[in-house]
């Protein structure tokens, strides 16, 4: 199994320090969670994964097949197999869901995708949605416009499912849901689980975790890893808040 | 964009729209400039009846004493006596076969014969400065529509040409208008009887050839009392060095509870001047919608007009203008409300890249005493580089109390945000600002008709290929 190598990452935003020499792992076939409080640079951590201009990287390196791919584009990273699930989707008007998703498809896997036809592809794609409880007028909706923040979510799962990728960044995909959502949520991402698959889920709460289990459980303070567990490090968060663990930290 | 990609899409438009078709024997060429006497030939060689002759020679003489308008776009490079003013390459055949082959070939390349077959309910071919191929389905015919170039109704239908033509767009209304009426040639007359609904589009399509050439076609469009068409027209010229002009009239009377739909897709060359003036009377309870695309030419001036005469009438105008590199589409819309419970809609969409300019120029006019008017302007601009320009120039008079006016002006860039996203999911970013410009167009692309959707995608495509990163 590959894994997704993080080595003493250092990543500014316009001039001020978010990420502090991090190392990380991301285990294909393994569920890792990073935890923390707002401002610990969890979100940042996932945008300069996949690769967003925004943010400045002063050091490390992050290798993924043999690949320093902080030199490579996000849709570079995308090819590769890297899948970014936004904490906000982005709206883009005038463009259908089915238009924007045979595109990233093809895109995706080259045109050497299983799905040749536009046409079988919108039968695959209607599938996909049913299963995270999206009817089939989601392919013809314009790009999450319109969208409960709950369908968006549901929506990046779906994207997910579709795209087939081998490392999935969740960034706060459990913020805003409801039960109901939150559980379908986190349902379709057991099922999309496998021995190729290494998943890192970024969240406040343990309670998306009581449903995935995660194989380790980081807490992220200030830009780096302060301390890592398994399970039992996110009950004992939710139950005594993030306060001791930065203390001891 | 650097020179490679520029050459390249150039290119582009040179392999599928802009190629010069080598015709060489045309029936007869006009000597190039503009006086009484190239006027005078064109009237004679088409064998028009005198009132024709004489409202050309009024138009000459408005056209002459006119000033060049000192607004909207630099006209300044137009020289008049350089231009050709008539040409004409051969007769009017209402059967493709008999079109001389070389200019078939050139309509073939363009997909018209095999657009005719599929879903339009009649075509109408101009080259140069006549029409060179028109023909409607029978069955169409048969209900009393009809549909054929201006040259051919005024010698078969001269009373109902005589009744409308010029009465919608007199030869006075603009320099370039009195120009198309001094020397006028081809463009389209559409005349739909009562209650007969044309089910199927009717298409005309454009062509200049030549280097230098006036294009001046005149376009008439009469819906009787409840009755319905969808006409639509496209262009393209080839690539020259120097330029060549297209002034075109356009005047549509829609009449009592009728219903016209008039799609443009204008897809010049950029040495194209585009300067049209197009404009409709909205009759009683009638609707009229201008659908106009402009993507091509070096200038467009061009505001397709509403006249709401008649109680109820609506008018919609939806336009999208690209301009690139060299381009000024100084494009827009005008309401004018001249009667109570009239409703119109402009909605406007302006792409400007590579240093081009899109400017939004629009009329909103409500006269005293026309009651319970409703009028919404949407203008959205999006700037794809730092060197392009929008502009917004929106003139609203409104000289009665209690009008509903509502009006929105948006410029935009693309989001850095949006750009990321869509580059997350595997799309280069040439690709994902594409998505995102077709995006924006698409409350324009969904009105046409599917085929013309397609190529209208395909086009911007082209454009903005490797125009990012």
């Amino acid at each position: 199994m590959e894994a997704l190598k993080i080595k003493g990452l250092k990543v500014e935003i316009e001039g001020k320090e978010i990420i502090n020499s991090l190392n990380l792992d991301i285990e294909q076939g393994k569920l890792c969670a990073i935890m923390g409080p707002n401002g610990s640079g969890k979100s940042t951590l996932a945008h300069v994964l996949m690769g967003h201009p925004k943010y400045k990287v002063t050091g490390g390196e992050i290798i993924f097949k043999g690949k320093n791919i902080l030199e490579l584009k996000p849709d570079e990273r995308a090819k590769l197999g890297i899948y970014l699930a936004f904490q906000y989707p982005i709206e883009v008007q005038g463009i259908s869901f089915l238009t924007f998703m045979w595109a990233s498809y093809k895109g995706r896997f080259s045109n050497n995708g299983k799905i040749k036809s536009i046409i079988e592809f919108k039968k695959y794609l209607e599938e996909k949605l049913a299963l995270v409880g999206l009817d089939k007028t989601f392919v013809t909706r314009e790009l999450n416009f319109g969208f409960s923040g709950g369908e968006k979510k549901r929506a990046e799962i779906v994207q997910m499912m579709i795209l087939e990728p081998e490392i999935a960044i969740m960034d706060e995909t459990d913020s805003g849901l409801d039960i109901d959502s939150l559980r379908v949520v986190a349902e379709n991402v057991n099922k999309i689980k496998n021995p190729n698959l290494g998943i890192l889920i970024i969240t406040h709460y343990q309670r998306i975790l009581n449903y995935l289990h995660p194989d380790y459980v980081h807490v992220m303070h200030k830009g780096r890893i302060i301390q890592s567990g398994t399970d039992q490090l996110a009950e004992e968060l939710e139950k005594h808040g993030y306060a001791n663990v930065i203390k001891n930290g | 964009m650097d020179k490679t990609q520029e050459v390249i899409i150039n290119k582009d438009y040179a392999a599928k729209y802009g190629f010069n078709d080598e015709v060489k024997d045309y029936e007869y060429i006009a000597n190039q400039g503009l006086n009484e006497e190239v006027v005078r030939k064109i009237s004679e060689l088409k064998n028009e009846p005198e009132w024709m002759l004489n409202f050309r020679l009024k138009a000459l003489k408005i056209f002459f004493s006119k000033p060049m308008p000192s607004w909207g776009g630099d006209l300044s490079k137009i020289i008049f006596d350089d231009i050709t003013y008539f040409m004409r390459a051969s007769k009017n055949a209402n059967n493709w076969e008999e079109v001389p082959e070389k200019i078939r070939k050139t309509f073939d390349r363009l997909g018209i014969p095999e657009a005719e077959k599929k879903f339009l309910g009649g075509v109408g071919a101009q080259y140069e400065s006549e029409a060179v191929y028109h023909s409607l389905k029978k069955e169409l015919s048969d209900k009393g529509i009809i549909f054929t170039d201006m040259d051919t109704a005024l010698q078969l239908y001269p009373e109902l040409v005589k009744k409308y033509f010029g009465t919608i767009v007199p030869a006075g209304d603009n320099k370039f208008a009195a120009l198309n009426s001094a020397v006028w040639s081809g463009g389209s007359f559409v005349y739909v009887p009562k209650d007969t609904k044309v089910e199927f589009p009717l298409q005309a399509y454009f062509r200049i050839n030549s280097k230098n050439l006036g294009q001046f076609e005149r376009t008439l469009i009469i819906v009787d009392e409840g009755a319905q068409v969808h006409y639509v027209e496209g262009c393209t010229a080839p690539i020259y060095s120097t330029d060549s002009l297209h002034a075109a009239v356009v005047e549509v009377i829609a009449l009592k509870s009728s219903k016209v739909r008039y799609t443009t897709i204008q897809n010049w060359s950029t040495n194209v001047y585009n300067l049209v003036t197009k404009r409709a009377f909205a009759h009683e309870n009638s609707t009229v919608e201008w659908v106009d695309g402009n993507l091509g030419s070096k200038l467009t001036m061009k505001y397709p007009a509403v006249y709401m005469v008649g109680r109820g009438a609506k008018a919609e105008i939806l336009s999208i203008a690209f301009a690139g590199k060299g381009q000024h589409q100084d494009a827009g819309a005008k309401a004018v409300h001249l009667a109570s419970d009239t409703t119109s809609r402009i909605t406007s969409k302006s792409i400007s890249k590579d240093g081009g300019r899109a400017s939004y120029r629009g009329l909103v006019r409500v006269i005293k005493g026309a009651k319970n008017v409703k009028a919404n302007v949407v203008c959205d601009a999006l700037l794809l580089d730092e060197n392009s320009r929008s502009d917004t120039y929106p003139n609203i008079e409104i000289d009665e109390e209690g009008t509903t006016m509502a009006h929105e002006a948006k410029v935009g860039k693309i989001g850095e945000e949006q750009i990321f996203y869509l580059m997350s999911r595997g799309l280069t970013e040439a690709e994902a600002a594409t998505m995102i410009v077709l995006g924006f167009i698409q409350p324009f692309t969904k009105e046409l008709p599917m085929e013309y959707a397609v190529e209208l995608n395909r086009l911007i495509q082209l454009e903005m290929e490797g125009s990012i990163g």
